[in-house]
C-alpha cells in the first residue's frame, strides 16, 4: 500500500475543542485515483495536510511510500506532491521560476531542472505563459501550474485539495483531464472534493467522511448500488384524480423501490429504467403529463443516504 | 532525483543518501532567494545605502562645515564624529537589512497567500529552512555593513580614523552580528502579522538602534548609570561595540571577549526564540 492511514486523529483544542479527524483508517494502492469526498469542515483538508507532513496528528500514522511523516517529515516530502486549497505559488518568480526552483528543492541539477521545467510547461500548455508572474493567471491557469509544480520531482503520490474549487467549468474539464494524465504515469492520486461529479467521474474509490469519520468506502459503482441509490422519476401531472390508485400499482413492481404522490405530481424511486420508463409515460398520461425529469443514481443521492443531509447544505 | 518506484527507503541507511539531498534542497532555496534578489538589486542597494549616506553626508559633511557654535564643527569635539559612528552605521545597516531581508518578507508570506508553502514542503527538515532564511539575510546585512565603509572614508570632512588591523575579529563580529540581525528579523517575521510590522518597527526596532550605542560608545554613558546598565540587554550595543572593536580601535570599546560571548548568547536566544515562532507557523 502507497498510503497508510491509521486510527487517525486530530483534535484541535482551543476556546472550542473540535475533533476535525475522528479515527480514520484508508489504504491507497499505487497508481488509484481516491477521492475524499465530504462537506464543508468534515476534516478533509486536515487529513491531507497531517498526510503531507504540516500538521502533527494527535494519534495515529500515516506512511507514505512506507515512510512514517510525523518521525521522517523531511524524507517523506519526498514522495510527496500537494495542491494546497489555496494559491500558494511563488509570487516572486514567474512560471518558469516556480517550476525550475521548486525542482532545484528537491536536489534536480540546473540542467535537469530546466529540462524538467520545459517540459511541464508543454505538457500543462503553459509554455507561452512562462514569464508571467502568478498574480496575472486566472485562477485555472494558476491551478495548473499549481499541479505541474506538485508533480515536478515526480512524487508517489499527489495529494489535491479541492482543485476545482473556484473553476469554471470549462477550466475544470481541463483540471480533470491533467489529472486523468497522471494516471499514465503511475502517479497515485488523494483528491478532495465536495463535488459528486468530481468523485463520481474523476475516482476508482471514494471515501465518504463527515464530522472526522469514513462513512462508507468503494469505488463509486460500489456506494451507488451498496447504499440503495435509486434513479428518481419526478413526473409533474395536471390532474391528481385517482392517483392513490396508481401510486399502489406502481409501488408493487418489483422494479420500483417508491413511489409517492407529490403536491404536483409523482415521484418514483427505482433500480433501473428500462422498460419502467414507458410504462410510467403511459400510466402518467391518463392524468396529463406536463414534465418528467430523471435523476441518475450519484454519490449525492448517497450521502443523503448515510447523513441524512444534502452535501451541499 | 527519487524516482517513483523508489519505495525501498528504510531508515537506516537512508541518511548518508540524506545529507546529500539535504544539502542540494539548502543550496536551491539559496538561489531562489539570490534569484528574488537580483532582480530587486538597484532597489536593494538604495534601501541599504541611503540612511548611512544621507547620516554621514549630514553629520559628518553638512554639520562641520557650518562652523559657529555648532560642537559637530570640525575640530570641536574631542574626536571626530565620523570615526564614532562609522561602526555604529555598520551596525544600523546590519540591523535593517537584517529585518528586510527575513521579517519582511516572511510575515508576509506566512499571510493569506501561504506562499512559503512550497518551501516548507521541500525535502529538508524545518528548521534547515529557517536557517536558510537567516544565513541568505547574513550574507546581505554584510554587503550592507561593508558598503558604509567606503561612504565613511569619502563623505566626512574630516577623514575617519578606520584601522582595521585585525582581520579574524572584524570577520568574526560581522559573521554574529549579521546572523543575530536574520534571527530578531525571524522571530519578528513569524509572530507579527503583516499589518502590525509596521508598528513593530516604530516601537521596537528603531528604540533598540537608537538606544544601541550606534552614536556614542557605550564607554561614554559613564555618567549616566541606569542607561548603561540597561542597554546591556539590548543586543544592537554588542554589534556596534564588536565592530568598534575591529573597525575603529581608537575608539573606547567593550573587551572582545565580553562583546563575542554577549552575541552569542543573543544568537542563541533569538534563534532558538526564531525556530521555535517559524515552527509554530508552519506546523499547526
Ligand atoms: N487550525 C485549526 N484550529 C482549530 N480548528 C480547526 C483548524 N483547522 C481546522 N479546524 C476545524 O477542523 C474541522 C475540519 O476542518 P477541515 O479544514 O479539515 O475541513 P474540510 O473538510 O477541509 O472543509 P472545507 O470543505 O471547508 O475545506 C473544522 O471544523 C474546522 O473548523
Ligand atoms: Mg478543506
Amino acid at each position: 500500500m502507497i498510503v497508510e492511514i491509521q486510527h487517525l486523529t486530530k483534535i484541535y483544542e482551543s476556546k472550542l475543542r473540535v475533533v476535525a479527524v475522528d479515527g480514520i483508517d484508508l489504504e491507497l494502492e499505487q497508481g488509484e485515483i481516491f477521492g475524499l469526498l465530504g462537506p464543508n469542515g468534515a476534516g478533509k483538508t486536515t487529513t491531507i495536510s497531517i498526510a503531507t507532513t504540516r500538521t502533527l496528528p494527535t494519534s495515529g500514522t500515516v506512511r507514505i511510500a512506507g515512510v512514517d511523516v510525523v518521525r521522517h517529515p523531511a524524507h517523506a516530502r519526498r514522495h510527496i506532491g500537494v495542491v494546497p486549497q489555496f494559491n500558494t505559488l511563488d509570487r516572486s518568480l514567474t512560471v518558469y521560476e516556480n517550476l525550475y526552483y521548486h525542482c532545484r528543492y528537491f536536489g534536480f541539477s540546473h540542467g535537469h531542472a530546466r529540462a524538467r521545467s520545459l517540459e511541464l510547461l508543454e505538457q500543462f500548455l503553459l509554455t507561452e505563459r512562462k514569464d508571467v508572474y502568478p498574480a496575472q493567471l486566472s485562477g485555472g491557469l494558476g491551478q495548473r501550474v499549481q499541479i505541474a509544480r506538485a508533480i515536478a520531482h515526480r512524487p508517489t503520490v499527489l495529494f489535491l485539495d479541492e482543485p476545482s474549487a473556484g473553476l469554471d467549468p470549462q477550466s475544470r474539464m481541463a483540471m480533470w483531464s491533467a489529472v486523468e494524465g497522471l494516471r499514465k504515469e503511475g502517479i497515485t492520486v488523494l483528491l478532495t472534493t465536495h463535488y459528486m461529479e468530481e468523485a463520481d467521474s474523476l475516482s476508482d474509490r471514494v471515501a465518504i467522511i463527515d464530522h472526522g469519520r469514513v462513512l462508507a468506502l468503494g469505488t463509486p459503482e460500489k456506494l451507488k448500488q451498496t447504499y440503495g441509490a435509486e434513479t428518481v422519476f419526478d413526473l409533474k401531472l395536471k390532474s391528481r384524480e385517482g392517483l392513490e390508485a396508481a401510486v399502489a400499482t406502481l409501488k408493487a413492481r418489483p422494479d420500483v423501490r417508491g413511489a409517492e404522490a407529490t403536491a404536483d405530481g409523482l415521484r418514483v424511486m427505482a433500480v433501473a429504467q428500462d422498460g419502467l420508463l414507458p410504462d410510467l409515460v403511459q400510466e402518467a398520461a391518463r392524468f396529463g403529463l406536463r414534465d418528467l425529469t430523471i435523476a441518475e443514481p450519484s454519490l449525492e443521492t448517497v450521502f443523503i443516504h448515510l447523513t441524512g443531509r444534502d452535501l451541499r447544505e | 532525483m527519487n524516482s517513483s518506484s523508489n519505495l525501498q527507503h528504510g531508515n537506516s541507511h537512508a541518511s548518508a543518501l540524506d545529507s546529500g539531498i539535504f544539502f542540494k534542497a539548502f543550496l536551491g532555496l539559496l538561489l531562489r532567494d539570490l534569484r528574488v534578489l537580483t532582480r530587486e538589486f538597484l532597489p536593494f542597494l538604495l534601501r541599504v545605502g541611503m540612511q548611512p549616506l544621507l547620516f554621514l553626508f549630514v553629520f559628518t559633511f553638512i554639520l562641520p562645515r557650518m562652523g559657529g557654535g555648532n560642537p559637530l564643527a570640525a575640530g570641536g569635539g574631542k574626536t571626530d564624529f565620523g570615526t564614532i559612528i562609522l561602526p555604529g552605521l555598520m551596525a544600523v545597516a546590519i540591523m535593517f537589512s537584517g529585518i528586510a531581508a527575513v521579517a519582511l518578507p516572511l510575515s508576509s508570506e506566512f499571510g493569506i497567500t501561504r506562499e512559503i508553502d512550497d518551501r516548507v514542503m521541500c525535502p529538508l527538515p524545518l528548521w534547515a529552512v529557517a536557517l536558510e532564511k537567516v544565513c541568505f539575510s547574513a550574507m546581505q546585512s554584510i554587503i550592507a555593513a561593508l558598503l558604509v565603509i567606503p561612504m565613511a572614508i569619502y563623505i566626512p570632512a574630516v577623514p575617519v580614523r578606520a584601522d582595521i588591523s585585525n582581520w579574524f575579529l572584524l570577520a568574526l563580529v560581522l559573521v554574529l552580528a549579521s546572523l543575530l540581525a536574520g534571527s530578531l528579523g525571524l522571530v519578528i517575521g513569524s509572530t507579527v502579522n503583516p499589518r502590525q510590522i509596521g508598528l513593530v518597527f516604530s516601537i521596537i526596532v528603531v528604540p533598540i538602534t537608537f538606544l544601541g550605542c550606534v552614536y556614542y560608545p557605550w564607554a561614554w554613558l559613564d555618567k549616566i548609570k541606569w542607561l548603561k546598565i540597561a542597554v546591556l540587554f539590548n543586543p544592537i550595543v554588542y554589534m556596534s561595540e564588536g565592530l568598534r572593536a575591529a573597525v575603529t580601535p581608537s575608539i573606547a570599546h567593550m573587551p572582545w571577549w565580553a562583546i563575542l560571548t554577549a552575541l552569542v548568547f543573543f544568537l542563541a536566544a533569538l534563534g532558538r526564540w526564531g525556530l521555535k515562532g517559524f515552527l509554530g507557523r508552519v506546523l499547526s
